[in-house]
């Protein structure tokens, strides 16, 4: 079934073209997947999986739980080791070298459901600790710029609080700004907002709007459809380790092909 | 809700209820008795009966502590003194006081050293308890373990220099190759400090005798100072080597693993006084035939294998605790393995696992004592060996175990207190 359905979809490069003269996408790949696959032990979570992103691109990625979303976006930034095909991030292809590895984790930033702030270092400390060690920034530096960012997510004042003592919207944008201080080229997104109460989502999408708007390229797995219809480029919609199809979001919210996406929609959108 | 009606549920606040300070008087003395002491028929009893026990003991031991004598020279004499009455017979301790303190080998005139040493101690460990000292002391810490082993061994003053430049040359080989490859610092580090305590060996004279500080050698070591000497060296040096531990059995080379979950389990299966024995017996067929290594040497490796075997279990409980979202959390802002650990993981492992390290460094202080099995004179040796073997002083049992136990309580209260103090000034989690 799934090699049928996949042959129905546009492949990757028509739908970038597309792309790049209707959303000011630069030409320039950041990320290329090629015939990736995945496997926990036997099982099969990620599946030839094709994708390449171009500069500029925001593209949210949904489907049904256990689709295996999260594994595909961490496997980008080897959080996850994936065990056929080819990954090349920002013109680096990932290996089990560890230099390489942590190499692109400095330039793709990322985000989590639960923040994973540090409960150990104060606010201020969670943004300047990455760049200080592994970019090796003077401190005083490091300091001005994740003010600067935190000035952005509109949380300085927060600075010298512990995580801890920050409400579950705040801590998040924390987490983006902490990522903002490596100066990535790409970021990842997992469910920024799903472990969110309704009126602190609204607080998190506005600032990867704002993002977004910036032209910072990303990657999000969420599902606010909300968002996927007004920032991203592209929407892809994963099932059983697959991609099983992917548009532009108008096109794919008005007009769903495959028979799996058509019931995903209609379960999220339809009540 | 007080102004809806009954059969309406909607309700609109007209006026803000202003704060009032809580109910009068919910404390006092009497209140407090009633409360917690004479709550009930039972609880009243209960308390009375405990009054009657506390009395019953303190009648006993005021008497003996405060009609106690402190000023003769053998129990003989006291009983003479206390015709009697009841009362304890301090004056063992003042009179045996160097001994239960310095042993009664060390010798006398050089009282001075170990006492220096214990000032610097203090000053040494002020900076590592407490992190809001200036970050500047930590060269004392630094150099404290040198300028002690001086002072108590004496001898030539190039030992401990010779054994000072071979780690600080190591540091610096580490510090260069680490850019390139941990192992290669690690290994390159261990190999340079060899070279140079091989080479400075040359340079310390064999014959000791000229020497600034006389040379005290290790068997002469005893009483409370050397309890002190095991615990404060095997703490710091088990900590370390437990944090390596832990991490060895999380590691996801095999070889290392194995290693490390071998020696764990192996040192956490034998009895202490076990590995003691082997220390004062048989350790010395493992080191090169012709060197006599010093006693105090091989029951510092023992105790500290044995200690660090425990803190690596306690503090891997501690890096289990964390959730994997911090390893993620870490990973994901491209820090390497030893940044990761040294800055995210260990800071709140260590703060997860200090009750239970501070349980185990407890246990370890008062485990030295079990060094007089293998006739070492540290306080309990003392006690139970030249103290109440002499004549003046045989079954003056009670002050001198009292003491033995005051001392030794005094120090692990001191830690425990400590550690709660770490705890609560740890505490950023806001739970
Ligand atoms: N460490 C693991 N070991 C074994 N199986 C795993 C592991 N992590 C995830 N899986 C399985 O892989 C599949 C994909 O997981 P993944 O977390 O990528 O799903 P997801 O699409 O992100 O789902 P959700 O929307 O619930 O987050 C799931 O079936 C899950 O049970
Ligand atoms: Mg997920």
């Amino acid at each position: 079934m799934s090699t049928e359905t996949q042959n129905q979809l546009p492949d990757t490069g028509d739908l970038a073209a597309v792309d790049q003269s209707a959303m000011k996408v630069s030409n320039e790949v950041a990320i290329s997947i090629q015939n990736m696959n995945k496997w926990y032990g036997s099982f099969h979570v990620l599946r030839d999986i094709d994708l390449t992103v171009y500069r500029g691109e925001r593209i949210v990625i949904c489907g049904p739980s256990g689709s295996g979303k999260s594994t595909l976006i961490r496997c980008i930034n080897a959080l996850e080791e994936h065990q056929k095909g080819l990954i090349e991030v920002d013109g680096t292809v990932l290996s089990s070298d560890l230099k390489n590895i942590d190499k692109i984790r400095s330039e793709v930033g990322m985000c989590f459901q639960h923040f994973n702030l540090f409960p150990h270092l104060t606010i201020l400390e969670n943004c300047t600790l990455a760049p200080i060690w592994v970019r090796k920034i003077p401190k005083k530096e490091a300091e001005e710029t994740a003010m600067h960012f935190l000035e952005k997510v509109k949380i300085p004042e927060q600075a010298d609080k512990y995580p801890g003592q920050l409400s579950g919207g705040q801590q998040q944008r924390v987490a983006i700004a902490r990522s903002l201080c490596m100066k990535p080229r790409i970021m990842l997104f997992d469910e920024p907002t799903s472990a969110l109460d309704p009126e602190m989502i609204k607080e998190v999408l506005d600032t990867m709007i704002e993002l977004a708007q910036e032209g910072m390229t990303m990657l999000c797995v969420t599902h606010e459809m909300g968002f996927a219809r007004q920032v991203a480029n592209r929407v892809i919609f994963m099932d059983a380790g697959q991609i099983v199809e992917q548009n532009e979001p108008e096109a794919f919210f008005t007009n769903p092909q495959n028979d799996r996406t058509k019931l995903f929609l209609s379960q999220i959108l339809g009540h | 809700m007080s102004d809806t009606h009954a059969h309406s549920v909607a309700f609109v606040r007209k006026t803000e209820i202003p704060p009032a300070p809580p109910p009068a008087s919910q404390t006092g003395i009497v209140k407090w008795l009633r409360e917690n002491l004479f709550a009930t028929w039972a609880n009243g009893l209960l308390t009375i009966a405990a009054l009657y026990v506390i009395y019953l003991v303190l009648s006993v031991i005021l008497p003996w502590l405060f009609g106690g004598v402190w000023n003769t020279s053998s129990l003989a004499e006291c009983r003479e003194v206390l015709q009697g009455r009841v009362g304890g017979c301090f004056s063992v301790l003042t009179e045996r006081w160097p001994q239960l303190i310095y042993g009664f080998t060390y010798p006398t005139d050089q009282y001075w050293r170990p006492n220096v040493a214990f000032l610097f101690m203090l000053v040494a460990i002020a900076p590592v308890l407490f992190f809001d000292l200036p970050r500047k002391l930590l060269y004392f810490t630094a150099a404290f373990p040198f300028v002690a082993y001086w002072l108590i061994w004496g001898g030539s003053i190039l030992v401990p220099i010779v054994a000072a430049v071979g780690i600080i040359a190591g540091y610096f080989v580490f510090d260069r190759l680490n850019k390139s490859s941990f192992a290669a610092g690690f290994f390159g580090a261990i190999a340079t400090a060899f070279v140079i305590w091989y080479l400075g060996g040359f340079l310390i004279p064999e014959d000791q005798s000229g020497a600034m500080l006389s040379p005290v050698p290790s068997r002469d070591l005893g009483g409370f100072m050397l309890n002190m000497m095991l615990g404060l060296t095997c703490v710091s040096l088990s900590l370390p080597l437990g944090i390596a531990l832990a991490l060895g059995r999380q590691s996801d080379m095999p070889f290392i693993k194995w290693i490390c979950v071998i020696f764990i389990e192996f040192v956490r299966g034998v009895p202490l006084i076990t590995l003691l024995f082997v220390a004062s017996v048989m350790l010395a067929y493992l080191f090169p035939p012709g060197t006599t290594t010093d006693l105090f040497l091989r029951v510092v490796i023992m105790i500290t294998m044995f200690s660090s075997a425990y803190i690596a279990e306690v503090i891997r409980g501690g890096l289990a605790a964390l959730p994997k979202g911090q390893y993620e959390g870490a990973d994901s802002l491209g820090l390497d393995y030893p940044q990761a650990m040294r800055l995210i993981i260990l800071p709140q492992a260590l703060k997860i696992s200090i009750p239970g390290i501070v349980n185990i460094a407890v246990g370890l202080f008062k485990d030295t004592t079990l060094v007089s099995v293998i006739s070492m004179f540290d306080v309990l040796g003392m006690i139970r060996g030249p103290i109440l073997a002499s004549t003046e002083w045989n079954g003056v049992y009670w002050e001198l175990l009292g003491f033995a136990s005051l001392l030794f309580f005094v120090t692990c209260y001191g830690i425990s207190q400590y550690s709660q103090w770490l705890e609560r000034r740890l505490a950023t989690d806001h739970r």
